[in-house]
């Protein structure tokens, strides 16, 4: 059994109510001009976690669950303003040779990425995982920032 | 659907359900919640007759500016079980470790398989 909570909208089957309103907010989302997200092919696992994406005049933040993943086993990386975070979740050992009543969690390999629509200091970005949430701070260069410019009447 | 910050739909009692898994041993189940977001502070587990409730309340985040990209959820999450009347609910207990929640229910002394000694 393999039970995926997000679907992309392509996939959200018609008749499934509450798919179809994630679907429409989605739609939504990306009428907006900025369509920088990219995502990568569902890998055989299927496992996609959900991510926010955040921007005030100082920042991008990036917020992902990945809940019961451990520090070393996400991969946070950043090339050519792309953001890229995978890892593994590994099946706990300790429930092996257990009667598995119930399964709906998903296991494996994932991997997301974010294009990012400005420039980034790549050497000041910092990311936290708590509670399961892993946080990342992406500071704007300076020239990405947003500026007055004054305007001069003659 | 309005688009409003995220710490201000929090407030709405709309509930997600956290993803499990269960497994059973002889000695009892072990459950494993999803709940990102939420720590031990969040927790609220309730044993009603034969049903557990377990409710995960999310720690409120800082609003980061305008949210450009949102697949998150802001809900509180929210499920019940019906228990197997073999387990001691007496003898239950939880923890929380990285937003998932692990429940630990021990099945009671009687209900346990056990050898019977035969004497002449």
């Amino acid at each position: 059994m393999n039970l995926t909570r997000y679907q992309r909208p392509e996939l959200a089957w018609p008749g499934f109510g509450r798919l179809s309103s994630l679907r429409d907010e989605l739609d939504r989302l990306f009428e907006s001009p900025w369509t920088g997200i990219t995502r990568t092919a569902q890998l055989l696992s299927g496992w996609t976690p959900a991510l926010d994406v955040h921007e005030d005049k100082d920042n991008f933040v990036v917020v992902a669950e990945l809940p019961g993943m451990k520090r070393e086993d996400i991969d946070v990386s950043l090339h050519d303003g792309v953001l890229g975070i995978s890892g593994e979740r590994k099946t706990d050992e300790k429930y092996e040779g257990a009667e598995v009543y119930r399964t709906e969690r998903l296991f494996g390999k994932f991997q997301r990425t974010v294009t990012l629509p400005a420039p980034v200091a790549a050497e000041k970005v910092t990311a936290q995982y708590k509670d399961g949430v892993l946080t990342i701070t992406l500071p704007k260069t300076e020239a990405a920032k947003p500026k007055q410019i004054d305007v001069n009447v003659s | 659907m309005e688009s409003q910050p995220a710490m201000e739909r929090a407030e709405s009692r709309n509930y997600v359900t956290p993803v499990v898994n269960i497994f059973e041993t002889q000695d009892g189940y072990a459950l494993e919640a999803e709940m990102p977001g939420v720590n031990k502070n969040g927790l609220e587990i309730t044993l009603e007759g034969n049903e557990v409730t377990i409710v995960g309340h999310r720690q409120p985040e800082a609003v980061n500016g305008e949210l450009l990209f949102g697949e998150r959820s802001a809900a509180d999450y929210r499920r019940s079980f019906e228990l197997d009347p073999a387990i001691d609910t007496a003898k239950i207990s939880a923890r929380m470790e990285q937003g998932i929640l692990v429940l630990t229910l021990p099945k009671s002394e009687q209900v346990k398989p056990r050898k019977i000694a035969v004497t002449e």
